[in-house]
């Protein structure tokens, strides 16, 4: 293969992997305090649409990806009040802040809809970035993608090297235990769950922002559902969210590698388009097939209410 | 303050009927404001919005149009909701069936008119539990959630959708546009009335509802369903199949939503676009919640959800709003649902104001 496509290919697989790491660490995060948000789509659409046209009535990206959060976390305080504080179904509640989350960017994009912004410029990091091959592809890249490594060390470092992350297991597995020792497992769960929430948010702005950068209603396309479904497929690990981002990253872009190989195969753009869900399927398939890993890994309150009952 | 949640001895049966009417008028309330907000005189909005779909004869026919598709999807979710499987796919199982009538409506249509359409029912049926089945299959074999993977399939099955109306059944005096050519006489649903396009298959999605009502509540199998549903346990010490529960589920899910799909193509639609959908099949999740997963309760939120429907075309063509404010108000109202459910299984009880609890 030509050692440029190879860099560009790589590129385009750390591009389009990005926002899958930036929410799926977000859910990550939520889940791992025993709280199930379905409404991932919902809040990414949100947070790009409120992303989308926060920068384009300040011109100011940054501004525009905090907006987001913002709004993606708002969102995710309504999922937070009805399942922990109602004690409401959280598979329900999640669907529920999809199919709303969807129609109201559906609603609040359609001045915006087939606008554009100008490009955000990537950042260049000198030297590394003239490594051969791997240089140009990881280290000219924009900004944001630098925050998801950051990000991804962070929640790494928070769940496993603090204090504060230790406790959040522990609601996540056992929210009893928890509360008797004298956690406020609401506390937690309510901060996991807006933490979340600003993560789609932001993963929803990537896309409108630095991606492609417009807004189209739809766009989305349900990342957040193939999100949901890496954390899952990593069984809970941060370092395997990664990794399974780049992967599904990769098969987003299959057309790309297609033109690379120089293989001359005739195949239905829509069976193209199909790939990463069929993807996202046929993962799932394989690392479900031991239920006692999943066991063994998935937080042992996962999808369940608490309340205590003093 | 103090305001408690305190648990029932029993669960209010009143507040189970009370909270969709209770959500409806918050629904109501937010969407008042709403309009205020967005610089529209409220109470002319409602008008458009809630009186206007129903003035007309026609706008009734259009109502229950709206309301077939919502109310089948439904009623099969509805009996995999109360096994506790998550069918969320229903939009695809639509689409397959809408694709599978289809196919049978291009092929076979010099047969007669009621042969046709009961192929095309029989089709569409089966289109729908097959996407379903890959669900239930993959859940029960593998253990794979059947969330994720029925909601993949959707978009799967739209891509299906798409390359079958830009490539093999593209019409090809179609001027370009995604679709097939518009269906021969005998492959449409007969209509009621001149000039309404309510068809007959409001009829079996009345007829379905009674079917789903015997099966839920009256059949052993409808009785295993729901034990299995309340507890796997319980439904494994009595010796019922978890996975049978989930097949079911599933499949009466997908047949009802393949069926849906078929009345839409062979109804309103008349052929097979790229957009057949229009969203059906995650509405009618809200149709069945706020229908309590009761046949009757169904029928009613599914006219409701209907109206929504029409409301924002209303909006849109009047008000200049998009017509995705109808999206804005199915999603409220299941989220006021939710939250007034606490109420089914909790009290609130106020506890004096600031005072120490012994």
């Amino acid at each position: 293969m030509d050692p440029q496509i190879f860099t560009a290919i790589l590129h385009a697989t750390i591009i389009a992997g990005t926002p899958l790491i930036i929410v799926a660490l977000g859910l990550l995060v939520s889940e791992k305090s025993g709280v199930l948000n379905l409404g991932a789509e919902g809040m990414m659409a949100v947070g790009a649409v409120t992303g989308f046209a926060v920068t384009y009535h300040t011109g100011n990206p940054l501004l525009g990806s905090l907006a987001a959060m913002f709004a993606g976390a708002l969102l995710s305080l309504i999922f937070a009040f009805l399942s922990i504080t109602l004690l409401a179904n959280q598979v329900a509640t999640g669907l529920a802040l999809a199919i709303f989350g969807v129609g109201l960017s559906a609603f609040a994009g359609k001045p915006y809809e087939s606008e554009t912004l100008t490009p955000v410029e990537p950042v260049r990091i000198p030297f590394i970035s003239d490594i051969p091959l791997f240089g140009e592809a990881l280290f000219n890249q924009q900004l944001i993608v630098y925050i998801s490594w950051a990000l991804f060390l962070g929640v790494l470092w928070f769940l496993y090297k603090t204090r504060k992350g230790l406790i959040l297991r522990s609601v996540g597995e056992s929210p009893t235990v928890a509360h008797a020792i004298g956690y406020s497992v609401v506390r937690y769960r309510y901060v996991a769950v807006f933490f979340g929430g600003a993560m789609a948010g932001l993963g929803g702005a990537f896309l409108s922002i630095f991606h492609t950068p417009l807004w189209s209603e739809g766009m989305i396309a349900g990342r957040g559902w193939i999100a949901l479904a890496l954390v899952v497929f990593a069984t809970w690990r941060p370092f395997r969210v990664l990794m399974g981002a780049y992967l599904f990253g990769g098969v987003m872009i299959a057309q790309m590698f297609l033109q690379g190989s120089g293989l001359e195969v005739d195949l239905p753009s829509e069976l193209l388009a199909a790939l990463p869900y069929l993807a996202t399927i046929v993962v799932l398939v394989i690392i479900s097939r031991n239920p006692l890993s999943i066991r063994l890994h998935s937080p042992a309150s996962l999808g369940k209410p608490y309340r205590p009952d003093s | 303050m103090m305001l408690k949640f305190e648990k029932r001895p029993v669960a209010s049966q009143a507040m189970r009927y009370l909270s969709p009417l209770l959500s409806m008028v918050l629904t109501l309330a937010c969407g008042f404001i709403m309009f205020a907000l967005l610089g529209k005189d409220p109470i002319k909005s409602f008008e458009i919005f809630f009186i206007n779909p129903l003035k007309t004869s026609y706008g009734v026919s259009e109502l229950f149009l709206k309301a077939i598709p919502l109310i089948l999807i439904a009623t099969g979710l509805s009996i995999g909701f109360r096994a506790n499987v998550w069918n969320i796919g229903a939009e695809g199982q639509f689409i397959l069936g809408a694709i599978a009538a289809t196919g049978v409506a291009l092929h076979f249509d010099d047969h007669p008119r009621i042969l046709l359409l009961t192929e095309m029912a029989i089709a569409g049926m089966l289109g729908g539990m097959v996407w379903a089945a890959i669900t239930a299959f993959l859940k029960t074999r593998f253990n794979a959630n059947e969330i994720l993977v029925s909601l993949m399939l959707v978009y799967v099955a739209q891509y299906l959708a798409d390359w079958f109306v830009h490539g093999p059944w593209k019409d090809p005096d179609g001027f370009g546009f995604p679709q097939t050519v518009i269906f021969s006489e005998n492959a449409i649903l007969p209509t009621f009335f001149e000039g309404l396009r309510v068809n007959i298959s409001l009829l079996g999605a009345l007829l379905f509802l009674v079917i789903a009502y015997f099966f839920i509540f009256k059949s052993f199998t409808g009785f295993k369903i729901l034990v299995s549903g309340y507890s796997k346990a319980a439904a494994r010490y009595a010796g019922f199949s978890i996975n049978g529960s989930v097949w079911i589920g599933l499949l009466a899910g997908g047949a009802m939503a393949g069926i849906a799909g078929m009345s839409e193509v062979s109804g309103p639609a008349n052929q097979l676009t790229a957009h057949i959908s229009n969203g059906y099949g995650f509405a009618a999740i809200i149709v069945a919640y706020v229908g309590r997963l009761h046949p009757v309760g169904i029928f009613f939120s599914g006219l409701l959800m209907a109206l929504l429907y029409l409301g924002g075309e209303q909006a849109q063509f009047y008000l200049n709003l998009p017509s995705s404010i109808g999206q804005i108000f199915q999603g409220m109202l299941l989220f006021f649902l939710l939250g007034f459910d606490i109420l089914v299984q909790y009290r609130i009880r106020y506890t004096g104001f600031m005072r120490k609890e012994a």
